[in-house]
């Protein structure tokens, strides 16, 4: 006991190790900062999840893309806690992108943005940019099927940007087509040029948290002026404010732990998402979506008017990025309090609850031809006849029922036909047919007159 | 604040002297950056700065395609890497349009890329991602694209079919 004891101070005394960590622990922090100022550190856990499981991932992953997909089943199936493995990193993703999420929007009610916090701001704008790439780019070194042709999509969405567009995607695919080079880039971006960013940019917003100080509860009626902030901030510091290990730290802790109990027990229970098959750009049976933190982009793309999708594909994100990034120089001073700042509540509720919906959207994919559906038979028929019958089998063949509900069968791109009769009489079904409209193709120079009586007599049918 | 001398220096260094070591220091810094720094840019920027080669990729004979039928076809990209293996191929729609012609669509949508496929019953072209349709020349029928199916260059010599392999096609807001 004695010698450890000196070899302790032996040590610190050479190194410095207490006296670089025990100022950093022992700072003080306002008393009242509670279970509001968790998130942050929780996305923090998750990134130290992330760089442990990630590591462990990379000793049994190959980064080439002939090889790539037979050891992540490798990993799935065969290697020891494998599937468990990429359990954690696929929810550690998760828990990271939805915990920063909430970071940030306690972040923006409580304006913590302002003076003299700016910057904390920025590096957390800078860093949600990253976690998103490094996101998209995981997902992508899973290699299956989805992953390649994630890769294909992100491609075509960065060709939009302006005048630089194409070359943009091909730097992003590592050359003019999907090829040998992909998966090697996408490697080297999410292991090694990302992670760089990653942690220069954590290392620098936690500095900043150290240097400006956890930020006080806002009080309603309590201004940020620029002038006195920092010197009220200490004095109530010195007068009222406790060391932040343990006094604060042991509710990031607390909540830390079970964010990764929480992570631990979905990997094991749930799992990563399943491998789609092995990727191949020469097949067309693939049905690319993304993981779930991304769905409401992908339903925002199937949503938008066409004519202007170009434009915010193009713009969206550079715009996002500016706004974000300004924010905290349109209004660095005054009422902190969401109270006072009503209209700070409204845009977060509306922006989640878009997101929220566009998710619920995006995974239902209403607009997606339904190819796996299977035939219909004639038991929907009251009083089946040759004609009927045959229409019906048209209606599966033509692809029809891709987008057609008929009773609970089909798509929902275009509108249930169970009951049409009811709604449009022959005529008004036949124009619907040959010309097409909005979301529908013109059927006229695929169909013959037989053909088209056939489901015209199919759709006026009376059904179960 | 006084200047305190240096008290083992036989002189105080010079004002100039200083300036030209701080200036030393960022111009060595500078260029050793520059000479590791230009090759990896050099492998950053690879893809873009290669030039890929575009050779016709013969697909089948003529024989095999039914005037008016749509089949996939698969060949393999341009330049391919020799680890690259299946990645490296790619495919096509390809349609005999009469005795002579043939058409090639890439089998990316021109919205977002994703594959589409060819309904031959009812001579669309579907793709899962977003809803988009296409007729079968390409046109589009219905749903997001900007603009028609892209097509490859194809030929037909010595009794096959030809396709000339392309680079992906980009929609871009220019061309959308």
């Amino acid at each position: 006991m004695k010698k450890g004891n000196k070899a302790w101070k032996w040590l610190d005394d050479r190194t410095g190790l207490s006296e670089m960590i025990v100022p950093l622990a022992k700072h003080l922090v306002p008393p009242n900062a509670k279970w509001w100022y968790v998130f942050g550190s929780a996305t923090l856990f998750c990134l130290l999840l992330q760089i442990v499981t990630g590591i462990g991932l990379s000793l049994l992953y190959q980064p080439s893309s002939d090889t790539a997909y037979a050891s992540l089943e490798y990993i799935t199936n065969k290697a020891f806690l494998g599937s468990w493995l990429r359990g954690l990193h696929y929810f550690g993703a998760s828990g990271m992108i939805l915990f920063m999420g909430i970071h940030m929007i306690r972040v923006y009610i409580m304006a913590v943005y302002k003076f003299p916090r700016e910057m904390q701001w920025i590096t957390g704008v800078v860093l949600l940019f990253l976690t998103i790439a490094m996101g998209f780019t995981g997902q992508l070194l899973r290699w299956d099927d989805t992953g390649v042709w994630s890769a294909v999509v992100a491609a075509e969405q960065m060709g939009r940007i302006p005048v630089i567009g194409k070359s943009v995607a091909y730097l992003l695919l590592g050359g003019e087509t999907v090829g040998g080079s992909t998966l090697t880039r996408f490697y080297s971006y999410h292991v090694f040029i990302f992670p760089v960013f990653l942690f220069l940019f954590v290392g620098l917003h936690v500095y900043l948290v150290f240097r400006n100080g956890i930020s006080e509860p806002p009080v309603v009626g309590k201004l940020v002026d620029p002038k006195t902030y920092r010197e009220k901030y200490e004095k109530m510091l010195k007068k009222i404010g406790v060391p932040f290990f343990p006094n604060a730290a042991w509710r990031d802790v607390v909540f830390g732990f079970l964010v990764i109990l929480t992570v631990s027990l979905l990997a094991y229970f749930v799992g990563a998402p399943k491998l789609v098959g092995p990727p191949e750009p020469a097949s067309t049976n693939a049905n690319p979506t993304p993981d779930w933190y991304l769905v409401w982009i992908f339903a925002l793309f199937a949503l938008m008017p066409p004519e202007i999708e170009s434009y915010v594909m193009a713009i969206g994100p550079l715009l996002m990025i500016f706004l974000l990034l300004v924010l905290p120089f349109l209004s660095n001073k005054g009422e902190r309090h969401p109270m006072r700042r009503p209209w700070a509540i409204v845009g977060v509720l509306v922006v989640v609850a878009i997101m929220i919906s566009l998710t619920m959207e995006g995974n239902k994919a209403p607009w997606s031809p339904r190819f796996d559906v299977t035939p219909l038979n004639q038991e929907i028929f009251k009083k089946p006849t040759p004609e009927t019958e045959k229409g019906m089998q048209l209606f599966y063949e033509k692809g029809c029922l891709f987008c057609h509900k008929i009773q609970d069968k089909g798509g929902f791109r275009g509108p249930d036909l169970t009951k049409v009769q009811e709604r449009l009489n022959t005529q008004e079904m036949t124009i619907r047919i040959v010309n097409g409209g909005e979301y529908m193709p013109a059927f006229g120079g695929s169909l013959s007159d037989e053909e088209l009586d056939a489901i015209l007599a199919f759709l006026n049918s009376e059904k179960n | 604040m006084e200047k305190k001398k240096c008290e083992n220096c036989p002189t105080e260094m010079a004002e100039d002297r200083r300036s030209f070591l701080t200036k030393l220091t960022f111009v060595l810094g500078g260029i050793g950056t520059l000479l590791i720094g230009i090759p990896v840019l050099g492998a950053l920027f690879e893809p873009l700065i290669k030039k890929e080669k575009k050779p016709w990729r013969k697909v089948g004979k003529i024989t095999e395609f039914k005037v008016g039928d749509t089949v996939l076809v698969k060949f393999p990209d341009g330049d391919i890497l020799p680890w690259g293996k299946e990645i490296s191929y790619t495919a096509s729609w390809l349609r005999r349009v009469d005795e002579e012609n043939f058409e090639a669509y890439t089998i990316n949508c021109a919205h977002l890329g994703c594959p589409v496929r060819w309904i031959a019953e009812s001579e669309l072209f579907l793709c899962p991602c977003h809803g988009g349709v296409y007729y079968k020349n390409g046109d589009v029928a219905a749903g997001p694209p900007p603009r028609p199916l892209q097509k490859y260059p194809v030929r037909t010599t010595n009794g096959y079919v030809e396709i000339r392999s392309e680079e992906i096609p980009i929609t871009t807001i220019e061309n959308s």
